[in-house]
């Protein structure tokens, strides 16, 4: 159901992977609510606020997401949201989202076949808001469910698959263009290239290099990535084969190589998660 | 030493001339093969081929990759390897492993994963080296460039 889960789409995400976590139960997602607004107080009280000067009544909502899930095996994604209400306002203000995060876990049969009872698998966690909250949550989920939280990084093999993949998936209203940023390393002053391709030039020179509908080989991404590579080159003599990819952009959604994406089509949110859930099991494992 | 990093070309090469060894040796950087055909009547006889890739750019792969065409195939009895850096940073990875195996494969010729950006690792690679050039200079009685290099490259499928 896209209505449900348009809230996830057009926000910056950042990536982590998640190791499967201890114990964790989808019938107390309201104690865990509870236990995490507690600590969050907690931390506060201790000086580490998030913004100093500003008292904020941090509320926390622990919900399921049972549509994001790609096999009947994946455990259905959980979503913590943060919401401030300032007790300066009357009581029946409207809360602010100031941050949130979800675990989700899309296809990873992989690492959920392998997993002891007891373990819940859930190895994507993707956050929006303040690094500051993200670090309290993570904290205490590391804590409560004897988990460890990493910064997933997507490299520019990754990236490269990516582009092809979501080149070829068929967009309803006109697409905005393809756009790859490459940082060109050993230079004194940082140097980035943008290079934007125009969404039906990339998706026909895609349909030449695929072969079967539906799959995609490394050879077809190499060839892909040189045919632009070498027009590129043609015409500015710069090798981009010899600079790092660091973002990718198209109408499906963009990535960049720090671990931050922003999904854009809905009907394609799956198949991304998909993608990343796969990232952070490799990563994991 | 074939390669398109100059600067990490010029720092191994370094590295191999400060070894102690007891015969003269001459190091000829390359960014790309052929070699200008002007000087062939000068150059000395070559012994060993190291290529030298950087995983995280597709243009060193590429690089060699040509500059392989111009090698005379009775290089790839032994005399010929690549040398592939920058394995240790994975998300800085733009070539896939499975393209390095296959080059290894199809020229018949060891690969050493060595960090050269890493001193120490410049250090033990230069020595490996100057052994394998021994090798194949004839140095070494009883083994041949041909021998060692399937040696090497048995140990590394295990």
């Amino acid at each position: 159901d896209p209505q449900r889960t348009a809230f996830l789409l057009r926000k910056q995400w950042t990536l982590y992977s998640v190791t499967p976590l201890y114990r964790f139960s989808n019938a107390r997602l309201r104690d865990y609510a509870r236990l995490l607004s507690a600590f969050i107080a907690a931390e506060k009280q201790k000086g580490l606020a998030v913004e100093i000067g500003v008292e904020l009544d941090i509320k926390v909502a622990v919900s399921s997401l049972p549509d994001l899930k790609g096999s009947d095996q994946d455990q259905a994604a959980i979503l913590v949201q943060l919401s401030s209400r300032s007790p300066a306002s009357p009581k029946n203000s409207e809360e602010k989202l100031i941050w949130s995060g979800w675990f989700c876990c899309v296809s990873g049969d992989d690492l959920s076949e392998n997993v002891p009872e007891d373990f819940t698998c859930l190895p994507l966690f993707l956050a929006n808001g303040a690094e500051s909250y993200t670090s309290i949550v993570g904290s205490w989920f590391q804590k409560t469910f004897d988990c460890c939280f990493r910064r997933l990084a997507i490299s520019p093999l990754h990236l490269s698959w990516m582009a092809a993949m979501w080149t070829g998936c068929k967009v309803d209203k006109t697409a905005c263009a393809m756009e790859l940023v490459f940082s060109v390393p050993h230079l004194p002053q940082p140097l980035d290239i943008s290079y934007a391709i125009h969404p039906e030039d990339a998706k026909a020179l895609w349909d030449t290099v695929q072969k079967t509908p539906g799959e995609i080989t490394q050879e077809e991404v190499d060839v892909f990535m040189d045919c632009l590579y070498s027009h590129f080159h043609r015409h500015f003599k710069i090798h981009l084969s010899a600079t790092k990819l660091v973002k990718v952009s198209t109408a499906i959604a963009s990535a960049h190589c720090d671990g931050i994406i922003k999904f854009l089509q809905s009907q394609y949110l799956t198949g991304v998660l998909m993608l990343l859930t796969e990232l952070a099991i490799s990563q994991i494992q | 030493l074939v390669g398109s990093d100059e600067g990490l070309q010029q720092k191994l090469a370094e590295a191999i001339l400060r070894e102690k060894k007891n015969f003269k040796i001459s190091i000829h950087l390359a960014t790309s093969l052929p070699l200008p055909s002007e000087r062939d009547h000068l150059r000395p006889r070559i012994d060993l081929i190291a290529f030298m890739i950087d995983i995280k750019s597709k243009y060193s792969l590429k690089n060699v990759e040509a500059s392989l065409a111009h090698v005379d195939a009775s290089f790839f009895l032994g005399k010929v390897c690549f040398l592939v850096t920058g394995v240790g940073r994975v998300n800085y990875c733009s070539v896939e492993m499975n393209a390095i195996w296959k080059l290894g494969e199809v020229y018949c010729s060891p690969v050493l994963f060595c960090e050269l950006e890493l001193e120490g690792i410049r250090v033990a690679t230069a020595q490996r080296l100057l052994r394998m050039l021994q090798i194949c200079a004839g140095h070494v009685p009883g083994v041949s460039a041909l021998s060692f290099g399937s040696l090497m490259r048995n140990s590394a499928d295990d």
